[in-house]
């Protein structure tokens, strides 16, 4: 280990920033590593700076802990204790069983037809989600985004899919994007949420010890009020229509199994439809280097350690459970890797404020994990021609015939019959779906690579091995 | 291989507040305004196009579905290099954006198709 110990954080989001900012203010060289242009990962999601707009409406406190972020990344690259590098994918992190060092490999710029790699005495996987999205006839149309991705492409590219838009599926992101698109000039013809306000009212106790959050699910609500945007709760959408495009949807209220309730579907015009069902973790790395996952996130200790040593995870990736909770496990992690790389325990009582706050957040976390579920009868709704895996145009009679007529039970056998799962996205927009029809548990993906990487590279990785690292 | 024309009415975009640099790219030949530090995707939506992808098996057109980088739907051809992702490449000056049919690689230039990913 050199003097002073160096730590890669992968991801630039809220638990990355605040991870670097730990370490690097308690002496560790920190390089952080995203395949973003710009750091704030999905949350704090920055314009390009020739777009030079104003950040989009967010409420004061996040702005301002947006600007603390900034700011201090800012001072430490300054000052050489922080390098950041942007535009970096990551598709693999090594380590050497030897000496308990890593080695980050990544692939530049958006074309990614070049390698890079950094070396470093720890990891820090800070690597967000991605949303989850279940299959319904109609879903492959263009103008159907994905509610995160309608939200990715306003903040950072300030551009809109269409004039109107229905925001659905079910979770607490369907608020803040439908706000925000009313907000930019599109008309939101109705925001169609599956979990009924009962589900709500059931998980009162353990919503109501984040009295912040809820206000802040009301402020949106009170916006969307003012747009005069219609919101449907207990409602699914169960088909997009349209030729080569999305010109409307129909819409069903759902019954108390979740099943589209008959003679409830109604037509809503739009062309665009943003629709969600919840986050799932990216955990590619982490099980490269043979972190243990808890279901289908990163498991972690108190400190936010892996069971890989040297491994440290912090935010979405183990476990959604939004901003504020990721900015806590950061600081945390950041802290514990800090202390553990210059050889000493930590004393967690120095981060308990953020601890208080990861405690509370992770109960807040799975109150509303339990409130918004996909309706129960979603897969029923999904005819057999409705495409499921996107990539391989894989559809859900294929899907059911390998499970009814070939037997597999496992998403594994069901890929392997299928081919669903093995395109460019490796799986990562319809394992959910597929798990759904299959009946069998979501399962992570073990990719062999977090990105589809060219020959290229890894033949010039090949050519270099055992010579002294290019940092 | 069907025509690709899926114009639209121009969708409402929000203000952009100062850009530094404006300059047009075209797509199938058609002229369109840019802005620089706009994504290809972004370009692409702000003049109502909304698909430039035909799929390799039904032939189907695709587009911008997860905004991120992470689903590959939104494929597109510039300047000759296929199955670049529109959401986060971003545009340059003069910019030759191409509809992408199949795989990509029957109109790429040659010495780029060698580069198969897998
Ligand atoms: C598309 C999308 C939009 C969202 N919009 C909102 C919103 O508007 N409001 C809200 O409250 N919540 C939103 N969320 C939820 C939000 O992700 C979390 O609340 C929060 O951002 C989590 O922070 P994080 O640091 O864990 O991850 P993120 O903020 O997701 O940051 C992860 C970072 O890691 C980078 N990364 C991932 N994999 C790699 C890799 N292999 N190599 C290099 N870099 C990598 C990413 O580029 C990203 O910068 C959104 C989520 C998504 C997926
Ligand atoms: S829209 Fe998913 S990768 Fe571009």
């Amino acid at each position: 280990m050199s003097e002073q110990p160096s730590l890669a954080v992968v991801g630039a989001g809220p638990a990355g920033l605040a991870a670097a900012l730990a370490a690097a203010g308690r002496g560790v060289r920190v390089t952080l590593v995203d395949a973003g242009d710009r750091a704030g990962g999905q949350f704090y999601r920055q314009p390009a700076p020739a777009l030079a707009a104003r950040p989009p409406q967010a409420p004061h406190h996040q702005g301002r802990t947006w600007k603390r972020l900034r700011d201090g990344l800012g001072r430490h690259r300054a000052a050489g204790r922080i390098v950041h590098l942007a535009d970096h994918h990551v598709w693999c992190v090594a380590r050497e069983e030897a000496t308990g060092t890593f080695t980050v490999h990544s692939l530049l710029g958006p074309a990614q037809e070049e390698g890079g790699t950094v070396r470093a005495d720890a990891v820090l996987l800070a690597t967000g989600g991605y949303e989850r999205v279940l299959p319904f006839p109609g879903w492959t149309l263009p103008g159907v985004v994905t509610a995160g991705g309608a939200q990715a492409m306003l903040k950072g590219a300030l551009a809109l899919p269409g004039r109107t838009a229905v925001i659905a599926g079910t979770g607490p992101l369907l608020l803040p994007v439908a706000t925000a698109l009313a907000a930019a000039g599109a008309r939101v013809a109705a925001l169609v949420e599956s979990a009924g306000p009962a589900a709500l009212l059931r998980r009162a106790p353990a919503l109501v010890t984040q009295p912040g959050k809820l206000a802040e699910g009301a402020g949106y609500a009170v916006r969307l009020l003012r747009h005069g945007v219609r919101t449907l709760t207990r409602h699914t959408v169960v088909e997009a229509h349209g030729t080569d495009r999305l010109e409307a949807v129909t819409v069903s209220a759902l019954d108390r199994d979740g099943r589209p309730r008959p003679g409830s579907a109604r037509r809503i015009p739009c062309d665009t439809l943003a629709v969600g069902h919840g986050m799932l973790p990216h955990t590619d790395l982490a099980e490269t280097l043979g972190c243990t996952l808890a279901g289908t996130a990163v498991r972690v200790d108190d400190e936010q350690r892996t069971d890989v040593p040297g491994v440290w995870a912090a935010g979405e990736t183990t476990g959604v459970g939004g901003a504020a909770l990721a900015l806590a496990e950061g600081h945390i992690a950041g802290r514990s890797a800090a202390a553990r790389l210059y050889g000493r325990a930590p004393d967690p009582r120095h981060w308990a404020p953020a601890a208080r706050a990861r405690t509370r957040l992770r109960a807040f976390a799975t109150a509303l994990d339990a409130v918004y579920v996909p309706p129960a009868g979603w897969a029923d709704a999904v005819t057999d021609d409705t495409v499921v895996c996107r990539c391989e145009e894989v559809d859900a009679g294929e899907v059911r015939e390998a499970v009814d007529v070939l037997g597999a039970g496992d998403l594994r056998t069901v890929k392997l019959l299928t081919r669903a799962g093995m395109g460019w996205c490796q799986g990562r927009m319809c394992a959910a779906g597929v798990a759904g029809l299959a009946g069998c548990p979501l399962t992570a993906g073990r990719r062999p690579f977090a990105r589809p990487v060219p020959l290229g590279v890894l033949a010039a990785l090949a050519g270099t091995e055992g010579e002294p690292g290019t940092e | 291989m069907r025509p690709l024309r899926r114009h639209s009415a121009h969708p409402p975009q929000p203000a952009p507040a100062r850009p530094d640099e404006t300059f047009t790219v075209t797509f199938d030949g058609r002229r369109l305004p840019a802005l620089s530090g706009q994504t290809v995707a972004a370009v692409l939506w702000a003049a109502g196009v909304t698909a430039w992808r035909d799929t390799r098996g039904a032939g189907r057109p695709r587009g911008v579905f997860c905004g991120i980088g992470v689903c590959f739907d939104c494929l597109v051809t510039v300047d000759g290099r296929p199955n670049q992702r529109a959401c986060l490449v971003p545009v340059r000056p003069g910019d030759a954006i191409r509809t992408q049919p199949g795989t990509g690689w029957a109109d790429a230039r040659p010495q780029d198709a060698g580069a198969d990913h897998e």
